[in-house]
């Protein structure tokens, strides 16, 4: 016990020395995620952010002073996540909260960001309610939307001749989000598809055999995947022992993200539509720059899509400050309108409509290469053309 | 007919991992009655030295090895776990080495962390067993009918074990009458390691089991306890063949679901529960409860009064240093003790109908989110004012509890607490699964208090009235006529009845009180924070205020209280650090070892063993 004790408080006198030692004249963000509960996500994320930090202070940081990210741990809590957040501005003094991967913690801080006139850029959440339909002026989304990249895929199917489609998708507002986004997309652009089954497994609880019968009863000709992380292994491992993806094509959203793919090895699904994250077929330009400085910074490590948004988090961050000229609330309120910030997926531009980032998605075919999943014959799209029209998106945010 | 077989044949499949480990809970709690929730960090445990054993034996024989050998290495940690953190704790009241074992979980996250790492390791596969068979048309995995073939074996080798051996005779002897045992020369310490040993080893083969069909990640720990939960209640606690039979039910039902009413994945567990428990309360082989027949375990109860002068005046300048934080402490200062009143309302609320009343209810977030979503949703949809809605919170949670209650209360002891469970998850799948009108997953968000309210001081001086209030409120009612009639249906139901209270009404009282005061709390929540999410009814909140209370001291009348408020200042203090949970684990292992009578018990025997009070006398 007492030497519990012993060590607890030497590591809180160590993080004490070791945070003010720097926060001399830093400029302070608050990072807020689930670093533990969510920690496969997270881990190669917070790598990401790390990286960018090095750059940006190498070069001089922001307004000539160091720019520091504080990370905080909310334990996955959307309540605690709010503390958090009161906490790192009232006390700890961040300029902005950035962060967070889960959807309602997202939606949670957003809210708070609203009322209190905080600025937030969430950068991970699925969720496209941030900036529509519970979107506030306060709230910055960098992720591309599910909407969009759920459209890119239906795009996709429309050119087949398939007409019974399946979906399978968790059964929480993620999921939902995403069926009714392909759903719609695909009978806007070939009214004949109908969707014979829709499966709803409870994230990371799925029943994979009886989903994958559940599936084959309903003999569709295609089938659209949102699963992802441990329910999307035990789906892949069922359907392709019983053979349920033969002569089906599959389209899977976010399928491709090295977290996904990565741990499926050499079972990874082959011949899949897919959006992810082909880091290992860049070649040149931006992107590849940010693959070798990322392999260079961790001997070992590859790039997630997390260390890709970890990283773009940290160069919006920066570009916003340098833009704005200060770190007051308003200037960076103004400096966020069609802000431009270059990333290794070119030039993204954070819209005013919905301040909503023009983050692409890259989009291929799942392939097993060298005992590994890959995604090949994939290209880069802009978003842009795949978003709801301006009217829409006026229509759902609430009046500002 | 032939999709139907393979449908069955799927389910059989799926119960043998359930089976395994809920038969290891089942027998840990049927000796022992603990309920331990650490039993899915053990099937986790099982699974991660599973995958790692895979690697490096090859073959056949190095896959079935791998399983047996990641069973009894998490046998083995089972053994640790009861020496060093249970074992200490036996003499405490009942259920308060739960606490324990929640410590148990959080360290063990920690550590599978440390060791394996955060990426999500897929299971390999079984050699030799790879394909499928074809069975009416329908394609099986071969794993599937192999684990359908196993799992009765073992179920046998259970059964043979329990009722043919004398390890067995003596397990059934404990679970029937431990003290008999005890007293007629069993060594009792030794009885409970091996039960936990043989526990442990259940979960752990549970879970390196399972591989083929899965792999092993950091959330299987807590995915898979509340499916085993209600499995071991539906069996009946203690019984083997009960876990059995309910495994399949619940892996068929569940088959079936997803290929009939796919969206109803989440609920239908738990309507099977309440309603076997409805009709069959102690499950479906288990026998009646006879807790409470030796007297309650630890220390008796002392006499109840109210608050003499010290304490009195000591609450009097703790609130009156709580009032004047605004001026002293800074914005955030307020913002924590905001949070941590409202927890502590929260944490007195289950006290009150646990320790006063004697109900220990697993699923005492389902008012406190209740309260809170009643608010929301008011505000959401009729637009009305936020004192209204305020108001509302505990009267919706008040009437919740009533209606909840009046089917709890004919249980008794851990079956009551189960099917507080149940009914706290239906709500929960309920809101979580109802997207058009709760939000599901996306909550509802931009519910702030009126503008009167809305400053960080004004609705900290806010939360300081009301939460305090509250608290005081509960109190008095614990002196009042109605407290002493509730304490007469704990400690002897029978004889309360006797001298003319009408039992049922009084708990059912007592269960609609606490129920409407945990919603007061909720309210108190949904307007601090602006917004509310399903996890505020989630398994992990009740049991976040079932620890506090039990930390805090269950035969004390302040120790949720007192629980809470350490409880979210160490928390607040330690997640800065990076490995917070095994230190948090630790820590509260180590109070529950330091302190079995919880914080406020343990710091009033030791005040009373120095002469700073004498005997008998409550302060506070």
């Amino acid at each position: 016990m007492k030497q519990i004790k012993t060590i607890v408080a030497a590591t809180a006198a160590l993080v004490t020395v070791a945070s003010s030692a720097f926060a001399a004249d830093s400029i302070k963000i608050g990072e807020i995620n689930h670093y533990k509960r969510m920690a496969a996500f997270a881990e190669p994320y917070k790598m990401g952010i790390e990286l960018a930090l090095d750059e940006v202070n190498e070069a001089g940081g922001v307004l000539e002073r160091p720019l520091e990210f504080i990370f905080r741990d909310d334990d996955g809590k959307p309540g605690d996540a709010v503390k958090i957040a009161e906490e790192l501005i009232t006390r700890d003094g961040v300029v902005m909260l950035t962060g967070t991967i889960l959807s309602n913690v997202g939606l949670a801080i957003s809210s708070l960001a609203g009322e209190k006139k905080y600025i937030y850029l969430a950068s991970e959440p699925l969720a496209d309610a941030l900036v529509w339909e519970s979107g506030n002026p306060y709230t910055f989304r960098l992720r591309t939307s599910t909407f969009v990249q759920a459209a890119m895929l239906a795009e996709e199917a429309a050119k087949t001749d398939a007409v019974r489609y399946a979906t399978i998708a968790p059964n929480y507002a993620y999921g939902t989000a995403a069926v009714e986004a392909f759903k719609t997309n695909l009978k806007k652009l070939k009214p004949e598809v109908e969707f014979v089954t829709e499966q709803w497994p409870a994230l990371f609880k799925i029943d994979a055999g009886a989903e994958v019968q559940a599936i084959e009863a309903a003999k569709p000709d295609a089938i659209f995947n949102v699963t992802f992380g441990t329910d999307l292994q035990k789906f892949v491992r069922e359907g392709s022992t019983r053979g349920v993806f033969d002569g089906r094509k599959v389209y899977g959203l976010l399928t491709g993200e090295p977290e996904y793919l990565e741990p499926l090895g050499d079972e990874a699904p082959e011949g899949w539509f897919v959006t992810g994250y082909p880091w290992y077929g860049v070649e040149d330009g931006p992107a590849k720059d940010f693959v070798n400085a990322y392999e260079a910074a961790y001997p070992g490590e590859t790039p997630k899509i997390g260390s890709l948004v970890g990283y773009m988090t940290v160069k919006t961050v920066a570009a916003l400050i340098d833009k704005a000229g200060s770190t007051d609330t308003d200037a960076l309120l103004e400096a966020f309108k069609d802000l431009k910030v270059e990333t290794p997926m070119g030039e993204i531009v954070y819209r005013d409509i919905d301040n909503q980032s023009t983050m692409g998605a890259y989009v291929g075919t799942t392939a097993v290469d060298d005992g590994k999943g890959v995604m090949v014959d994939w290209e880069y799209k802009e978003p842009v053309a795949y978003m709801p029209s301006d009217e829409d998106i006026k229509a759902m945010r609430p009046a500002e | 007919m032939g999709l139907f077989v393979a449908q069955l044949l799927t389910g059989l499949a799926n119960a043998a991992a359930l089976f395994l480990v809920a038969s290891g809970l089942s027998l840990i709690f049927g000796v022992t009655r603990i309920v331990n929730f650490a039993h899915g960090s053990l099937y986790m445990l099982g699974a991660y030295f599973g995958v790692m054993l895979m690697q490096s034996l090859p073959g056949a024989v190095g896959f079935w090895g791998s399983i047996v050998l990641s069973s009894l290495i998490v046998g083995a940690i089972g053994i640790i776990i009861e020496i060093c953190v249970l074992r200490p704790v036996y003499r405490a009241p009942e259920l308060f080495q739960l606490v324990a074992t929640f410590g148990v979980i959080l360290v063990i996250q920690d550590l599978t962390l440390m060791f394996w790492g955060a990426e999500d390791q897929l299971g390999p596969r079984a050699p030799g067993l790879k394909s499928v068979v074809r069975i009416l048309g329908e394609p099986i995995p071969q794993y599937d009918l192999a684990l359908i073939v196993i799992t009765p074996f073992i179920l046998l080798g259970l059964w043979w074990l329990i009722s043919k051996t004398r390890v067995g005779i003596l397990v059934r002897a404990a679970t029937q009458d431990r003290e008999m045992v005890g007293a007629l020369g069993v060594n009792q310490s030794w009885l409970f390691t091996g039960v936990f040993f043989l526990g442990s080893a259940l979960a752990g083969l549970g879970g390196a089991i399972q591989l083929p069909k899965g792999g092993a990640d950091l959330l299987m720990d807590l995915n898979i306890i509340s499916a085993v939960f209600v499995v071991v209640v539906i069996g009946g606690m203690g019984s083997i063949v009960g876990a059995f039979v309910a495994s399949v039910l619940i892996s068929v039902l569940n088959v079936f679901g997803v290929a009939y009413l796919p969206q109803s994945t989440l609920v239908l567990m738990y309507v099977v529960m309440a309603i076997v428990l409805l009709v069959r309360p102690y499950g479906l082989f288990g026998r009646e409860e006879k807790a409470g027949e030796h007297g309650q375990a630890g220390e008796p109860d002392r006499p109840i009064r109210p608050a003499g002068v010290r304490g009195r005046l000591f609450a009097a300048a703790l609130f009156l240093a709580l009032a004047l934080v605004p001026v002293f402490g800074s914005n955030f200062t307020q913002v924590l003790l905001t949070d941590i009143l409202i927890f502590c309302l929260f944490a007195a609320s289950l006290q009150f109908m646990l320790s006063t009343g004697g109900m220990v209810s697993f699923g005492h977030a389902a008012f406190f989110g209740g309260g809170a979503y009643a608010a929301a949703l008011l505000v959401t949809y009729a637009d009305s004012p936020m004192e209204l809605a305020f108001l509302f919170a505990p009267l919706a949670a008040g009437l919740l509890a009533v209606v909840f209650g009046w089917f709890c209360i004919r249980l008794s002891g851990v079956y009551f607490a189960m099917l507080t469970l149940a009914f706290s998850q239906l709500v929960w799948s309920l809101v979580f699964q109802w997207y058009d009108v709760t939000g599901g997953d996306d909550g509802l968000v931009n519910i702030w208090p009126s503008a009167w309210l809305s400053g960080t001081t004004t609705y900290y001086y806010f939360t300081l009235i009301v939460g305090v209030g509250g608290i005081i409120f509960l109190r008095h009612l614990i002196h009042s006529p109605f407290g002493y009639s509730l304490r007469a249906t704990r400690d002897s139901a029978r004889q309360a009845d006797a001298t003319g209270i009408n039992v049922t009404h009084v708990q059912w009282a007592a269960f609609a009180t606490a129920g409407a005061m945990a919603g007061l709390a909720g309210g108190l929540f949904v307007f601090s924070k602006g917004s509310v999410f399903p996890n505020e009814l989630e398994i992990e909140k009740s049991f976040d205020a079932l620890i506090v209370v039990f930390l805090g001291g269950v035969k004390t009348l302040s120790g949720g209280v007192v629980g809470a408020a350490f409880m979210e200042s160490v928390k607040d203090w330690l997640t800065r650090l990076e490995y917070w949970r095994l230190i948090l684990g630790l820590l509260i292992i180590g109070v529950v070892i330091v302190a079995p009578a919880g914080i406020v018990g343990t710091l009033r025997g030791l005040s009373e063993r120095l002469g700073l009070r004498w005997t008998g006398e409550t302060t506070r």
